[in-house]
């Protein structure tokens, strides 16, 4: 033996020993992966296989570096790793090499290769591209065998992008002389459609060639194709019927190959294919249908065989038949042939006849009626899958008069059930049964109970949300009371018993009825019991924390009595401490409703479940404490989007080259003044809820550069609210019980237990006869011939459409928002960022829920109290319905700002109608209250005694405001009011959504412009324009003009000492002059002339350095920042000496002009 | 479509899992869990068919599996599938793998995963079914053996020649 054989075989010992033990049943025990499977099956815990394993990996993964491995060796430690894998044990370093073993192997080591990258890539998988080129090698080798791994490796995983690569070749093997390559070709194809049908749609005429391919199992292929397509869109393929029933004649005629037989019977597999392409085919299409009579029925009548392959052919034909455009011969054969499967003793046949009875009952209810014996043997059957079928296809069948048994049945197997997909889909469909055909409230009470328990807190969110909107909707008739007097009779002795096994939902869905509803039975019994019940649900250990924080707020809406205000109060000081915020949040409001009847009486009126409510999403209501807070040093709140931005900007600061230093400058200095920022209440109410698109909004009205993220977003989505939503999603562990509440209801008439009886036929005839009752009335077979009344159906009115009666005067929309909000009744807490701001139907989207009175939309802003005030303020005020779209809904109480360079958005404030005893500045629309303005000054007042018309000035950061107050003192109303502002210097836009129409008698309007320079001048005119009607009257005008000076378009520009240098080289227009100096006793001249600049033009000083001071602002010019002007004053002798830069020419003449007068006037 | 085919044995092991749709590795460890999970507590005498594993996709799909001895062969398809042509393509499996290996049992599968799944190979394909005949699919892969014989033969000549 020589040296290098020796040491050849040395290094392989174990591929040779396993290779030559390939033969089976001769297993070998000195392989590696043997001693490795001996190893595993030795082992006694799953931590000894995890050791185990990882050792073996840990020496995989040293012997696959290892340069000396050799491809054998290689192969060989790939099944090794395959064998890791299936075990759930990563082997990822072994990924490389799999593809490597696929690249460079002999053909065995290639397939060993192949099927690792198989196994272990996903389709996804970034080490796949590597495999591109190996693949296209191998499709065009010459080796059949490299072929069919390729295409096999193809079809089970190739990314999508790379699909073009080897399209073409692919394609080509759809002409290959040998059968097995057209096949996989094809399938391969199919694959390919799958992933990225585009890249496919020029080779659909091949698919037709491949279906009429000479060998047959290429045309079964691309039947796979054929089946997907034809799925898709029937219409296209009409045209396929005659090929399709051609071919499937041929098979059920015998006239392929006995290869393709199976048990005998031709081709099975492809038979049911076809069928199952004739469905789609002749579905909803009489003359399609037509074509395959024939051929539907001789497969019926050669599928007698008794195999089970003829009974997979058989069912596939019977739902043929039913899908198709009907006829009578064939559906009555078919109809026996699903009898053959019911009765069959075999259970996998059974299972398919309820199936096939569960398709065809949809069409023709009688069909179960032949087998209703059969159907409740089934309910009884030892095999679940089996009784799960059957209440499917009870189901199908259920109808007003047999609902009451078929729920008993179905909530008798979900008790028994532990299997939560049996479980979320029974109680589903019981909850569907019991809302349509319901017989009784009592029974429909009982039944949702049922569901609730047992449903748990795995049943589908809108099934408890359904119910509430049930019960909260409708007329407030003796019917409805009954209804929810029941449902707070039912929940109050549930609660009375045990309640540790009750679902957290179901706690929840009893907390917000007896919160609702509790006042139904105040005349039977004392007051405080509901509120003690819920007092010990809080103190279960097992109740969760969202559902505590129902409890607190049905608590919030029970506490009338003296007895309840002491159990609130109890409750308050325990959970006024917690740690959860939410339960904090509920624990406070409680506080101080239960407290101050008042208030509580008006946050939470009585009768007033379902009246939609506004929302004021822009918390004006906080103005005051936020700019109390400011004003005791608290810093301004910025959301953390705006954070990151600020950093980001302050960072690029240095960074950036001189010219866009200025807009940057900008902002990062109205920064500190963004305080009092607030987006209009009417916009927001819009997007309350979405608060997300705030910052979305900001930037589209913005005409500056500057982020208008304002105060409201601190209880935006990024912020608190956040924080709530995750709070109150605590996953709530499954509680499997057997409740105390789910006493059986049996129906009167029918016993339920086949078993205890004596003749259990009987019984069975009896339970047969209450659930197939209804089907088929008039039919003999009918057992029980009742006669059938008038289906009840519980719900009176469909969805949506809801209790139009009962609100008069509430819009559609409110309807609408309604709804929408019951269904968000589990969702509570996504609303916190919602705000009552008032009353009544306007158009404005409201985003409420039949639990607004639970104080939901408070919770974010933590003082109900200004809330409710405010909402009193509203309900109290004759006039203070507002119409028109986007109207201001609140005036907040005065807010005494004097910063000057708020900067909130603006948003249309037309028309404002109040009492006229108010003082005009009442009327300033929210948002703009905080801005420094003008005094009002009195346009034409002379013209008409009864209109009276002022003017006020607004400075905003970005534009100047104007304000017109139009004052009807009559009592009559103006009509087709139209103001009109006009000057040729002035940009002027109104402001306004919508112009206003009409003032009523005594009451004000306003209307909002924005004015800003077209370009600079000392002093401009602007003449005005109103035209309106008097009832009875003639159009009538009202002219009036108002002047404008530079200076109140003038805002000061913050920018560095740097910057200013910067800027001073860039600006070419200057000019030069010299001014009087102020002179006071207490300051420098500088400081003191300066000063009384900044004082009456709004000028920024940036530095006094010795006896120079330099001096920015900006002019409101067209659109964006402004334009900038610079300011260098320098002491000289007994003058100011002021240079003047700007980019634009006419700014520095005028500016200096009002430099002179404001220091003359001083 | 096929989703998965899973053989494991009576405990619960795992010998064959291939899956022709894309799950994580976490994800398809668990879809094996839960598969023997609701497969071992099913009687010999009930139907072969089950709904609503959660994991492998609700009740779009189904598991149609045999029971054999030790083992248990699950396939796991969607509605597009027949569930007794399913039912006896698993039936067609077994014969070929009974006949490849003859007398198959479970130490074949652990020792021949390569072999099973080349097997496999040849009646699915990327999730269809490719070829429901027995003899062919032998033909296929004796086709293949041959040619690892060959292989081998050269292989081991030197060995016979020491």
């Amino acid at each position: 033996m020589s040296d290098v054989v020796e040491k050849t075989l040395s290094a392989l010992p174990s591929l040779l020993s396993l290779d030559s033990q390939a033969g089976p049943g001769k297993l070998s025990s000195s392989s590696k992966l043997g001693n490795l499977i001996k190893g595993i099956t030795e082992l006694t815990s799953k931590h000894e296989e995890e050791k185990l394993i990882k050792k073996e990996l840990a020496s995989l993964k040293e012997q696959v570096a290892s340069p000396n491995t050799t491809m054998r060796q290689m192969k060989e430690i790939m099944v090794r790793a395959i064998y890791c894998e299936m075990l759930g044990y990563q082997a990822s370093f072994s990924y490389i090499h799999a593809i490597k073993l696929a690249q460079q192997g002999s053909v065995l080591e290639k397939r060993v290769g192949y099927l690792a990258v198989s196994l272990f890539l996903k389709e996804t998988d970034e080490f796949l591209l590597l495999l591109v080129n190996t693949v296209l090698k191998d499709l065009q080798s010459t080796n059949l065998i490299e072929v069919c791994m390729a295409l096999t490796v193809v079809s089970q995983m190739f990314p999508k992008d790379m699909i073009p690569a080897i399209l073409p070749v692919v394609e080509e093997k759809l002409t290959h002389p040998k059968e097995i390559i057209r096949r996989k070709a094809v399938l391969a194809l199919y694959k390919f459609y799958l992933i990225a049908p585009n890249q496919v749609q020029h080779i659909h005429s091949k698919f037709r060639k491949a279906l009429c391919d000479k060998d047959p199992g290429v045309m079964t292929a691309s039947l796979h194709i054929y089946l997907q397509l034809i799925k898709e869109s029937p219409e296209s393929y009409k045209d396929l019927t005659g090929s399709m029933v051609t071919i499937l004649r041929q098979v059920v005629g015998g006239k392929l190959p006995l290869d393709f037989n199976y048990h005998s019977v031709p081709a099975p597999w492809l038979q049911i294919q076809l069928l199952r392409i004739l469905a789609y085919l002749g579905k909803e299409d009489q003359g399609t249908s037509e074509v395959m009579y024939d051929v539907l029925e001789e497969s019926l009548r050669r599928a007698e065989m008794n195999h089970n392959i003829t009974y997979a052919i058989l069912y596939e034909c019977v739902k043929t038949i039913y899908t198709v455009h009907p006829k009578s011969q064939l559906l009555e054969k078919a109809a026996e042939c699903i009898g053959n499967f019911v009765l069959s003793p075999k259970i996998n046949l059974k299972y398919l006849g309820l199936k096939a009875l569960t398709y065809v009952v949809q069409q023709d209810a009688n069909l179960a009626l032949p087998h209703q014996i059969t159907i409740i043997e089934c309910l009884d059957h030892s095999d679940v899958i089996i009784k799960r079928e059957t209440l499917e296809l009870l189901f199908r069948i259920t109808n007003a008069q047999n609902v009451t048994v078929i729920v008993e049945k179905m909530l008798e197997f979900l008790r028994l059930t532990s299997d939560d997909y049996s479980t979320i889909d029974l109680v589903g469909k019981v909850a569907e049964l019991a809302e349509k055909y319901a017989p009784d409230n009592v029974w429909f009470i009982q039944t949702m109970n049922s569901v609730f328990s047992l449903g748990g807190d795995v049943m589908q969110p809108d099934i408890p949300n359904n119910f509430l909107r049930l019960l909260a909707e409708g007329v407030d008739s003796v019917e409805d009371r009954q209804l929810r007097l029941f449902a707070v009779d039912s929940y109050v002795s549930l609660l009375q018993g045990e309640t540790a096994k009750l679902p957290q939902r179901f706690l929840q869905v009893i907390s917000w009825v007896l919160g609702e509803y509790s006042y139904l039975r105040e005349e039977d019994s004392d007051p405080g019991s509901v509120m003690r019940l819920l007092a010990r649900l809080l103190d279960q250990r097992h109740t969760s924390t969202e559902t505590r924080s129902w409890v607190l707020g049905a608590m919030t809406k029970l506490c009338s009595s003296p007895v309840s205000v002491a159990l609130a109060r109890d409750v308050c000081e325990r959970y006024s401490g917690s740690l959860n915020t939410v339960l904090r949040q509920r624990a406070q409001e409680l506080m101080i409703l239960s407290q101050d009847t008042k208030l509580r009486a008006s946050v939470l009126p009585a009768e007033g479940r379902l009246e939609s409510l506004e929302v004021d999403s822009s918390l004006s209501f906080l103005d005051g404490y936020v700019s109390e807070a400011l004003a005791a040093g608290a810093a301004p709140y910025k959301s953390p989007h705006q954070r990151q931005e600020e950093l980001v900007q302050e960072k690029a600061l240095s960074l950036e080259p001189y010219g866009l230093s200025l807009p940057v400058s900008l902002s990062s200095c109205s920064i500190t003044d963004r305080l009092t920022d607030r987006q209009s209440p009417t916009l927001l109410s819009m997007s309350s809820g979405l608060s997300g698109n705030s910052t979305e909004l900001s930037h589209k009205e913005g005409s500056t550069a500057l982020k208008l993220d304002g105060v409201k977003r601190v209880w935006g989505k990024d912020g608190y609210l956040a924080q709530q939503q995750s709070a109150g999603e605590t996953p709530i562990p499954q509680v499997e019980l057997p409740s105390p509440l789910l006493s059986p209801q049996s129906p009167p008439s029918q016993t339920q237990k086949p078993s205890s009886g004596p003749e259990p036929d009987q019984e069975k005839r009896q339970l047969a006869s209450s659930l197939f009752v209804g089907l088929g009335s008039h039919n003999s077979v009918c057992l029980m011939g009742r006669a059938e009344p008038a289906p009840r159906h519980f719900r009176r009115k469909p969805r949506g459409e809801s209790s139009s009666g009962a609100s008069e005067g509430s819009s559609d929309s409110s309807h609408s928002s309604r709804s929408a909000a019951v269904d968000n009744l589990l969702l509570s807490n996504l609303l916190d960022t919602t705000t009552v701001a008032s009353e009544g139907g306007a158009a404005t989207t409201t985003l409420q829920q039949t639990s607004q009175r639970t104080l939901d939309h408070t919770t974010s802003n933590g003082s109900p109290h200004v809330e409710g005030t405010e909402q009193r303020v509203e309900a109290g005020g004759p006039l203070s319905l507002i119409r028109g779209n986007g109207m201001v809904a609140v005036v907040p109480p005065t807010h005494t700002r004097t910063d000057p360079q708020t900067q909130p958005d603006l948003h249309p404030a037309p028309a404002l109608e109040r009492p006229r005893d108010l003082p005009l500045t009442s009327h300033l629309p929210a948002e703009l209250s905080g801005l420094a303005r003008s005094e009002l000054t009195t346009l034409c007042s002379d013209h008409d005694p009864s209109l009276a018309l002022s003017a006020c000035r607004v400075y905003k950061e970005d534009a100047l405001v104007l304000l017109v107050f139009i004052s009807n003192n009559t009592d009559s109303t103006l009509h087709q009011m139209a103001l009109q502002l006009t000057c040729k210097e002035l940009e002027i836009s109104c402001i306004s959504g919508s112009p206003l129409k009409e003032v009523k008698g005594h009451s004000v309007s306003v209307c909002l412009h924005t004015v800003v320079m077209k370009r600079a001048s000392v002093q401009v005119e602007l003449a005005g324009l109103l035209s309106y009607q008097r009832p009875l009257g003639q159009p009538q005008a009202a002219q009036f003009s108002l002047s404008l000076s530079l200076k109140h378009f003038l805002r000061p520009l913050t920018v560095s000492t740097g910057d200013y240098g910067k800027m001073w080289l860039s600006f070419s227009h200057d000019l030069k002059q010299n001014l009087r100096l102020v002179t006071t006793e207490h300051q420098e001249p500088l400081t003191a002339t300066l000063d009384a600049l900044k004082g009456k033009l709004h000028l920024h000083i940036v530095d006094v350095i010795g006896s120079e001071g330099i001096v920015a602002c900006r002019l409101l010019q067209g659109q964006g920042q402004g334009q900038p002007c610079l300011l260098h004053c320098r002491v000289h002798a007994d003058s100011l000496a002021v240079w003047l830069r700007s980019p634009v020419p006419e700014l520095p003449d005028s500016l200096l002009y009002h430099c002179q007068k404001a220091l003359t006037e001083t | 479509m096929i989703k998965a085919i899973l053989i494991f044995n009576n405990h619960g092991k795992p010998r064959l899992s291939k899956f022709y749709e894309h799950y994580n590795e976490d994800t398809e460890q668990q879809i094996i869990r839960e598969t023997f999970h609701l497969v071992s507590k099913r009687d010999e005498n009930v139907c072969n068919f089950l709904e609503g594993g959660m994991l492998i996709g609700g009740s779009e799909n189904r598991l149609i599996y045999r029971h054999y001895a030790t083992l248990y062969f699950v396939f796991c398809v969607d509605s597009s599938e027949s569930e007794l042509g399913i039912l006896d393509l698993i039936q067609v499996f077994v014969e070929t793998l009974d006949k490849c290996f003859e007398n198959v049992c479970e130490l074949d599968l652990i020792f021949h995963v390569d072999k099973v799944h080349n097997i496999l190979a040849e009646m699915v394909m990327g999730g269809m079914v490719l070829e429901t005949n027995m003899n062919e699919i032998i033909i296929q892969v004796d086709a293949q053996n041959k040619m690892e014989k060959s292989e081998t033969f050269i292989f081991q000549s030197p060995r016979q020649d020491r």
